[in-house]
Parts: structure tokens; C-alpha cells; sequence
């Protein structure tokens, strides 16, 4: 009986196991980690991963007051390029669905992005932010003279390509 | 123009000075390969990571003698370039964005009709920036009248000190419809930025304007003010302009002919 309940035992544990092992998410540890997808375009980002992670939010406001206060519009540490290399490939955003690079992060940390209140979370040229897709439809006929000049198709089809 | 001028009152300038100015002019002139080429452009080709510079003021004239009754290339333009939604196609009319306007003004003794955009005037002594009691509200180094919407908290002072009506609230979340070079909205105050993205682009000029070129009506004309051989310059010297109530002594960037 005793044999048969240790048995038992190692069954149900090797299940639990693989169990768990099929899950994406290790579930040690309460809250499911961030997911952090690799950016879709670009190697490697402006500074090491480690030092991104831990200070882009300083970078990125010392940016930003240079750039609206005296127009300095380098691209390094420019949240317009952070939008472009990380914007997801399936929503074409960095913060439209709960796996896209900023939410991911942020809701893991509960720490609230205003970045987005009023920047756009689609990288330039992409379908997802054309204009015909906007608020500004009604301007299609002009926008139809200016597509062939200005927007090609390989930005029309977005980021993934 | 109250405080202009004659040209005979001023002192004429010592020959050192000429002498200076000349050399400075031939330096500004830049790398002339022959009259007309030049290797760079001055002013207008502003290294990215460059401050925008107090060398420079950008201003705007109207033409409102060829401004077209009924046209609404401007305003359609300064919509689409900055993704603000038309008035007309706006769920609360009353309050929406409105970045330009056309104005279509009579006399009432002779009934004469006068056409024009009106903006951001981007006055030398901004009102906005007065009563701004966050430091929100900004003059650029080049002239452009600006709000920084990071400190913006939408309290709407600078829309009551405007004298021009030129400045709205966002009242309506905007729901990622803003465009990734125009960061707008709920809560804060916009108006006209000269197409700031443009300018630092290094465009030389606005949406609106090139919008008219365009249209053919060539009633906008953009540029530094403070660069003589600039088209504005030239222009400005030959047609009698006027500023929007002149009286309150703002030194406006923009600048009206016909009205």
C-alpha cells in the first residue's frame, strides 16, 4: 500500500512537472514575467539591454526637452525611433496589446506609460498609420495624388518587412 | 507700423562696421561656387542636433488680395499634416481643435469682402507666454510659439490672453490617431507650430503654405524674417503689411497684406 501511494506520488508530481513545463510562463514566483520580444528591426538598441532597461526613462526625458524646448531632433534616445525598431509586428504598435514591447513591461511593473497619451504608439509609413486609416480620411483625394511620390509600397505594407 | 522708421534718422554706420557686416555677409554667403550655387544653405539647413537659433525668426505672410474666397486649402493642409479633425467633421464643433481658420470679413459701409487665415500670430512678446503659469507655454529660440505639452496642465489661460483666438484645448481623447511627429492630446493646449516638425526637418516651409503654392493662389509666403535675401524679406520690404491690432505692440510673426 505504502509502495503504491509513493507511486502515486511520483506520478502525480512528473505530471505537475510536465504540467507546468508546458506552459510558456514559468509559474514560479506569482506574477507571470514580462514577455520581451526582440525588436524587429535593428541588432542591438543604443546602450546595453541592462543599462535600457533600467534608465530609458531618464534618456528619453532629457531627449525630450531638448528636442521640444530647443528642436534638437537627433535620433539616438528619440522615442519616435525606440517606436520604430520595437513596434510589434502583429499590431504594428508598441503599446496597442498587453504583449507589445512598453505594455509588457510596464503592466508587470504596474508603473502607468503617459507617453502615449499624446505620442503616437505606430511607427511613420507603416498601413496602421497611414493617414487613410486616421481621423483625416477626407483628405483621400489629395493624399491619392501625393501616394505614388511619397509613400511606397514596401512602407505601406509596414514593419514586417 | 507705428514704430517704423525713416531710413535718414538712423545713423549711418561707422566703416569698420561696414567693413565688418561686408565680411560677414561674404562668411554668411557660405561657399558661393558661383552666384546662386552654393555648397550649403544657410539658415535653413539646421544640423539635426543643432539648437534652433535666435539667428533666425520665422514669420509668415498672408497675401489676403489673393486669398480665394471659398478655398480651404490651407486649413485642409495644416489638418493633415498635423492630424487635428476638420471642425466640420467634428462630433462637438464648438470645441474642437482648430490649429487655422479662414475668415471671411465685410466692410459694412462699402460691403467689401476681405479673405484670411488666421493663426498662432507667434508674436515676438507672446500673451501666452505671460500668464502661462507653468512655464508651458514657450518662445523658441527662432520666434515659433510653442506649448510644451509635458507641462501642460490645460488650464486654458494662454486661450483667454490670446488676442487672435489662436489657441484650443484638446476636450476628446484621440484614441492613437495622432501622427508620429505631432504629439497631441486630451488635456492640453495647442495651436499653430509653424509645422515645427518641418521646419527642423529643414523643409523652409509650413504645410498651409505650400498647400496654397498648390493651389496656385501663392498667398502664403513663408521664411526668416531676419535673413534679408529671403523671399519674406524681399517681400515684406516691398508691400505695405500690416499687423493684427497692431495696437497691443506684440511684434507678430505673421504679417498681413490687403487687410
Amino acid at each position: 500500500m505504502k509502495r503504491l501511494l509513493a507511486l502515486g506520488a511520483v506520478v502525480l508530481t512528473t505530471a505537475a512537472l510536465a504540467w507546468a513545463g508546458s506552459e510558456a510562463q514559468p509559474k514560479t514566483g506569482g506574477a507571470p514575467k514580462p514577455v520581451i520580444a526582440k525588436a524587429v528591426k535593428g541588432e542591438q538598441c543604443v546602450e546595453d539591454n541592462d543599462y535600457m532597461r533600467r534608465n530609458h526613462m531618464k534618456v528619453l526625458n532629457h531627449h525630450r526637452d531638448e528636442t521640444v524646448l530647443e528642436g534638437i531632433r537627433t535620433k539616438k534616445y528619440s522615442l519616435k525611433e525606440c517606436i520604430n525598431c520595437h513596434a510589434s509586428e502583429k499590431t504594428g504598435s508598441v503599446a496597442a496589446a498587453k504583449d507589445d514591447f512598453c505594455v509588457s513591461c510596464h503592466s508587470y511593473a504596474a508603473v502607468k506609460i503617459d507617453c502615449f497619451d499624446c505620442h503616437s504608439t505606430k511607427p511613420q509609413g507603416t498601413m496602421a498609420m497611414h493617414p487613410l486609416n486616421a481621423e483625416t480620411a477626407h483628405y483621400k483625394h489629395k493624399l491619392a495624388a501625393q501616394a505614388t511620390s511619397k509613400v511606397s509600397a514596401e512602407e505601406m505594407a509596414g514593419v514586417a518587412q | 507700423m507705428s514704430d517704423m522708421k525713416p531710413r535718414s534718422d538712423s545713423t549711418p554706420a561707422s566703416p569698420e562696421r561696414r567693413r565688418f557686416v561686408g565680411a560677414a555677409t561674404a562668411t554668411a554667403a557660405g561657399l558661393a561656387i558661383a552666384p546662386g550655387v552654393m555648397l550649403y544653405e544657410v539658415a535653413h539647413g539646421r544640423a539635426e542636433d543643432q539648437a534652433a537659433s535666435s539667428a533666425v525668426r520665422w514669420g509668415m505672410l498672408v497675401d489676403a488680395t489673393k486669398c480665394a474666397t471659398g478655398c480651404n486649402d490651407c486649413v485642409s493642409a495644416c489638418s493633415t499634416e498635423n492630424g487635428w479633425t476638420p471642425v466640420a467633421e467634428s462630433k462637438h464643433p464648438k470645441q474642437a481643435p482648430q490649429w487655422i481658420r479662414k475668415l471671411e470679413l465685410q466692410d459694412p459701409l462699402t460691403q467689401m469682402e476681405t479673405n484670411l487665415p488666421m493663426m498662432c500670430q507667434h508674436c515676438a512678446e507672446p500673451p501666452c507666454v505671460d500668464v502661462c503659469p507653468t512655464g508651458a507655454s514657450f518662445k523658441r529660440a527662432d520666434g515659433i510659439v510653442l506649448v510644451n505639452r509635458h507641462t501642460c496642465i490645460g488650464c486654458r489661460y494662454c486661450m483667454m490672453a490670446c488676442p487672435y483666438k489662436a489657441r484650443s484645448l484638446v476636450h476628446e481623447p484621440l484614441n492613437d490617431t495622432q501622427k508620429p511627429d505631432v504629439p497631441r492630446g486630451i488635456g492640453c493646449v495647442e495651436a499653430c507650430t509653424f509645422c515645427v516638425q518641418k521646419v527642423d526637418r529643414g523643409d523652409g516651409n509650413t504645410a498651409c503654405a505650400e498647400a496654397c503654392t498648390a493651389a496656385g493662389h501663392n498667398a502664403l509666403v513663408f521664411g526668416d524674417m531676419n535673413d534679408p535675401e529671403s523671399e519674406i524679406s524681399k517681400r515684406l520690404r516691398e508691400l505695405p503689411t500690416k499687423q493684427v491690432r497692431a495696437d497691443l505692440n506684440l511684434n507678430l510673426g505673421v504679417r498681413y497684406h490687403g487687410i
